[in-house]
């Protein structure tokens, strides 16, 4: 769930064309969810912001598969819900699981090592009088 | 009291057919897409999804498109679109200790574990107008740099003094905060209302209230603990499945700022905190929103509470952009009833003003 929600439709799309067929049970819609965050970072919840989302479950051959994902694109949660139900049939799961979710699961990480190797780049050692601790 | 007026269609309709050319501005020149503004306007895009309470970069550029830059009016019409969006539910807290870091720094400990990483920061920069930036069809900028090594993990600076017995804790509990989308404001309000309506507050007002808590109007004496700005994973707990679900990331600015406290007969003089979140890329508001909080404490911490930005209700009541927006702007529609009484009664007094005086 957390690589599909993470994924581009377009990056979605190709892997779909040949599962299952599937109906709609609900949506997909458009909605918000209230995210929170914690006093100090650790203390007790508050809530912090709305957010939009949009989710989709359907039912493939039996199987249901659900989706919410942040953002507003519908295809994409139906496209992930699918992957969901689809996920759930042992016969499908191995080779899905290396097509679609491997590859994507690297991607992203590789996205956000970047991110961290970028952060890291801007690492400052300030030089001071004092020390301290 | 405004009162109700008919009519007046057809100059209403030319007001907003004037009002939509001049959004456009000079045909000559190519029209922004909202892409360019989620994209290269990116902490307007970023001020107005934390004002409209909407976390949505593409509806956020979109609203600020529409109100031509004006980020009161655009969080406005993002207020107004979220209103006609079904509610799923509520996430689980966001765990900004797991965040990934794009920028964080302390002005409290140079060396704290996890170090100092400045991210994509305007700090250090001249402040000089770059006049290359008026160039057409510039190339675009080389890549930011990248360390061989990522940075790793970054402990909350909170926990470290925590850790010594010098900082006050947050209790941590799971009770259920109050929603001011839910229900109204209402007094005394709890640290988390408090919270929430910050995060949803004007900037440039936190921003004035922050500052007088620095300048004597409320006893602060902060430093930055931490600043952390960087993703965070968002999930939730649908009824349908019964476990968590993993949404997606959001990104968040976050501060925690170190306060003095004498202590109490109960407590130990230690450290306090405020504390300030706001999704998107907002330090400002962070810092601005941890020393407001930390000052609306002061009942809580036995201190006296005197100056405005000790005041919960003086905040709350006008800390929300768009309320104040409203009720100012309503001012410019029809008052002609209410007008119109109080010249009949300054008529009257003049009249017996003068009437008094008369020779």
């Amino acid at each position: 769930m957390a690589v599909l929600a993470r994924a581009a439709a377009d990056a979605l799309r190709p892997h779909c064309a040949r599962l299952p067929p599937h109906t709609r049970l609900r949506g997909p819609e458009i909605g918000l969810v209230m995210l929170r965050g914690r006093m100090g970072g650790d203390g007790a919840p508050f809530n912090l912001t709305e957010a939009t989302a949009t989710r989709c479950t359907v039912d493939m051959a039996g199987r249901m598969g659900h989706a919410t994902v942040l953002g507003r694109d519908m295809e994409k949660a139906e496209l992930a819900a699918m992957l969901d139900a689809a996920l759930q049939d042992p016969a499908l799961r191995p080779a899905l699981l290396a097509a679609v979710i491997a590859p994507l699961a690297a991607e992203q990480a590789e996205r956000r090592a970047r991110d961290a190797r970028r952060a890291e780049a801007t690492r400052v050692q300030f030089f001071t009088m004092a020390t301290m601790r | 009291m405004y009162v109700s007026v008919k009519g007046g269609e057809t100059a209403i309709g030319h007001a907003h057919a004037w009002l939509a050319e001049a959004r456009r501005g000079d045909t000559a020149l190519a029209e922004l897409s909202t892409a360019q503004i989620e994209q290269q306007l990116s902490l307007a895009v970023d001020r107005v999804m934390a004002e409209g309470a909407c976390a949505d970069r593409g509806l956020a550029a979109l609203a600020l498109k529409q109100a031509r830059g004006d980020s009161t009016e655009a969080a406005f019409l993002l207020r107004a679109y979220r209103t006609t969006l079904p509610r799923f539910g509520y996430a689980l807290p966001v765990d900004t200790a797991a965040m990934a870091i794009h920028r964080r720094i302390s002005s409290t400990y140079k060396d704290l574990p996890g170090g100092q990483v400045l991210g994509p920061t305007f700090d250090y920069t001249h402040r000089l107008l770059d006049f290359a930036l008026e160039a057409e069809g510039l190339a675009a900028p080389p890549p930011a740099a990248e360390a061989k090594e990522e940075a790793g993990r970054m402990p909350a600076v909170t926990a470290i003094l925590a850790q010594e017995g010098l900082m006050a804790p947050d209790l941590a509990s799971d009770a259920e905060p109050p929603d001011i989308t839910r229900e109204p404001l209402a007094f005394p309000a709890d640290r988390a209302l408090r919270l929430q309506a910050m995060a949803r507050g004007d900037e440039g007002f936190l921003l004035s209230l922050g500052y007088s808590t620095q300048r004597g109007y409320g006893n602060a004496h902060p430093f930055v603990g931490e600043i952390r700005m960087g993703e965070v994973r968002v999930e939730i707990e649908p009824p349908e499945l019964g476990f968590a679900i993993d949404i997606g990331d959001i990104m968040v600015s976050e501060c925690q700022m170190v306060n003095q406290f004498a202590g109490t007969a109960e407590a130990p003089p230690q450290f306090t905190r405020g504390y300030g979140l706001v999704v998107g890329q907002n330090e400002r508001k962070a810092m601005a929103m941890s020393l407001v909080d930390r000052a609306l404490r002061a009942p809580e911490l036995g201190e006296a509470a005197t100056a405005p930005a000790q005041s919960p209700e003086f905040v709350l009541y006008h800390c929300d952009n768009v309320e104040s927006t409203g009720f100012v702007e309503h001012l410019k529609l029809p008052h002609y009833v209410d007008f119109q009484s109080e010249l009949e009664k300054i008529r009257a007094i003049r009249a017996r003003w003068f009437a008094e005086r008369a020779p």
